[in-house]
């Protein structure tokens, strides 16, 4: 049993070096495509720890996303702070708003509660092309701050953001803090009559993934140098996380990463099918889910298990 | 003028919101799925109509029928493809089954979008009124469409009524939504009536969207929104109480028409989502809802 996890330890690390050697022979654009797809990791990851470990349909991670991207661009934009509060700023609407979602959660059961996050998602879109003064509507908006013009340091970047996302967030989940969530997940009753607090742990859960979504969604733009609906909000990109997260393997954590990278680069793969890539990427997802409940990560840590 | 303007415009239009909903809410109250590809049902029903009807000249009748066998042949699809493997996979805990319908049918309804939106493009397409001219009514020019689609839509419901709670067949329906294990032992077979449901809901929301055609017309873009209304009407309305979901229609749409009409048409979808998050925060087995 202990085998298999160190191996993934080992695996991990070593994947974390070559990723970080990449630059050193990639071209500027792969290294673009990758930079986008580790904050889409990060995305991915923050919803499987609902998902997966609190046991929450979140149909809008978009929701804390577009928060925090757009508090991000509108501070820059309005009061010129640095990049580092920007995100700061990001990363405390974001747990507001993860906050707000809870509330719900505590209370509603299974698709109630998927309704309120695919309805927040709704609002916060048409708040945004209300106060297209402000926010740029359905253009978007640009920002004067951008991380780094260096493809390889905006790349080095997004890497470090996702390893450190990764370790806390998977540190997290097999704590156990993380352990006592997941059984508050899958049976609030029993856990609560063991003597757990099931609002305190399923708060918590909320708070962090939705602080690592607002901290990505502020860095991602950053990164781009602009933010818009599309991009960081429209439920097409909240679709893309859960796809990500699915196909990754729910419960894993780390296999958000992988369905993330998988999902960016099968889009940029299947560019020359042009409207036919989301429909090839939305059937291969199907597939896994028919024949791969558990995901790809997840159907290969079964695998060795077994063994 | 303009207050009864919007009584009769809204009326119509939530006639067709109930009429879309109203399969949506049935399928889970008996079999307890929730199709979140159910927009696509009504695109496909649209699209196809109006391929028949105008693309191959058949008339609007023609079409009207072929739309409602399109939507059959969609759901029955959904069920084989989707549904019916995620429910029989065993490699898939039972007390997960629900969200993986949710995720499964959801890209499924992608799936469906992008196909539409490559073989008819992203254009919304409208077919023919059924009928043509205006009659007056206190007043206000009215088209004979509309009051042909709000009859049309009701007389759906209420065969729909009648199917339920008239006869033997769908009286096994109504036991398997509140006791599916009895029905069982009775020595129906469940698969049966949950083929049965499926049936109903493909000519449900085949005719919604076949009338969603003639009426606001339709595009694959659609899909998702569609989805995302027919969603927000049942769970207002109570999830699986058609009655809950009749009442929650006209809510949502005399809502959308006054603020339409008040305010401005962009922000019509606003209102509806306000209420909705203050009933699923107050109330949140929804207004007509049990448990």
């Amino acid at each position: 049993m202990a085998l298999p996890r160190f191996r993934l330890l080992q695996v991990s690390v070593l994947i974390v070096v070559i990723a970080a050697l990449l630059p050193l022979w990639l071209s500027a654009y792969i290294l673009g495509v990758l930079t986008t797809a580790y904050y889409f990791g990060v995305f991915a990851m923050s919803w499987d720890l609902l998902f997966g470990f609190a046991g929450e349909v979140n149909f809008g991670p978009t929701f804390l996303i577009g928060l925090g991207a757009y508090t991000a661009a509108l501070i820059d934009n309005l009061l010129g702070w640095p990049i580092p509060f920007c995100v700061a700023a990001a990363a405390l609407a974001a747990l507001v708003g993860g906050l707000l979602l809870a509330l719900p959660a505590l209370r509603l059961r299974g698709p109630y509660f998927g309704l309120v996050t695919l309805v927040a998602v709704l609002l916060l879109q048409n708040v945004i092309v209300i106060f297209a003064h402000f926010t740029g509507g359905e253009i978007g908006m640009t920002v004067p701050d951008v991380l780094s013009v260096d493809a390889g340091t905006n790349y080095w970047i997004a890497l470090a953001v996702l390893t450190i996302s990764a370790v806390l967030l998977f540190g997290y989940s097999r704590s156990p803090l993380g352990l006592i969530l997941q059984a508050a997940g899958q049976d609030p009753v029993e856990a609560s009559s063991l003597g757990f607090n099931v609002a305190k742990h399923k708060l918590a859960a909320f708070s962090v993934s939705a602080v690592f979504s607002g901290v990505a969604g502020a860095m991602l733009i950053f990164y781009l140098g602009s933010a818009s609906v599309d991009v960081v909000v429209d439920l097409a990109i909240a679709v893309q996380i859960i796809i990500a997260a699915v196909l990754g393997g729910r419960r894993t954590i780390l296999g958000g990463v992988i369905g993330g990278v998988f999902l960016i680069a099968a889009g940029q793969v299947l560019l020359p099918l042009g409207q036919l890539s989301t429909f090839v990427v939305s059937a291969i997802a199907l597939l896994v889910i028919l024949f791969f409940p558990d995901g790809l990560l997840g159907h290969a840590l079964r695998r060795s298990e077994q063994e | 003028m303009e207050g009864v303007q919007i009584l009769v415009d809204g009326f119509a239009i939530s006639a067709l919101y109930a009429l879309g909903a109203v399969g949506f809410t049935l399928l889970f109250g008996v079999s307890g799925v929730l199709n979140l590809a159910h927009g696509g049902t009504l695109v496909v029903a649209a699209m196809i109509a109006w391929l028949v009807a105008t693309g191959l000249h058949l008339g609007t009748a023609t079409g009207a029928l072929a739309g409602v066998l399109a939507g059959l042949a969609f759901a029955f699809a959904t069920y084989a493809a989707v549904v019916r493997p995620i429910q029989r996979s065993r490699a898939i805990p039972r007390e997960e089954t629900e969200i993986f319908i949710l995720t499964g049918t959801l890209l499924w309804g992608i799936m469906c979008q992008t196909a539409l939106a490559y073989i008819f493009t992203t254009n919304p397409i409208t077919v023919p009124a059924l009928i043509g001219g205006v009659v007056p009514i206190l007043g206000v020019r009215t088209p004979r469409n509309e009051i042909l689609i709000a009859l049309a839509c009701w007389a759906v419901i209420g065969a729909l009524w009648l199917l339920i709670n008239r006869t033997r067949t769908g009286k096994t329906l109504l036991a398997a939504s509140i006791n599916p294990r009895g029905l069982t032992l009775l020595g129906f077979e469940l698969s049966r009536v949950h083929l049965l449901v499926w049936a109903i809901y493909g000519v449900l929301a085949g005719f919604a969207g076949v009338l969603l055609a003639t009426f606001l017309g339709a595009s694959s873009d659609a899909v998702g929104p569609l989805t995302a209304s027919a969603f927000s009407i049942v769970v207002l309305g109570g999830l699986g109480s058609v009655g809950g979901s009749l009442v929650a229609a006209y809510i949502v749409g005399y809502l959308e028409t006054l603020t339409a009409y008040l305010v401005a048409p962009t922000l019509r979808s606003i209102p509806p989502l306000i209420i909705l998050i203050l009933v699923v925060y107050l109330r949140p087995q929804g207004l007509l809802g049990r448990r």
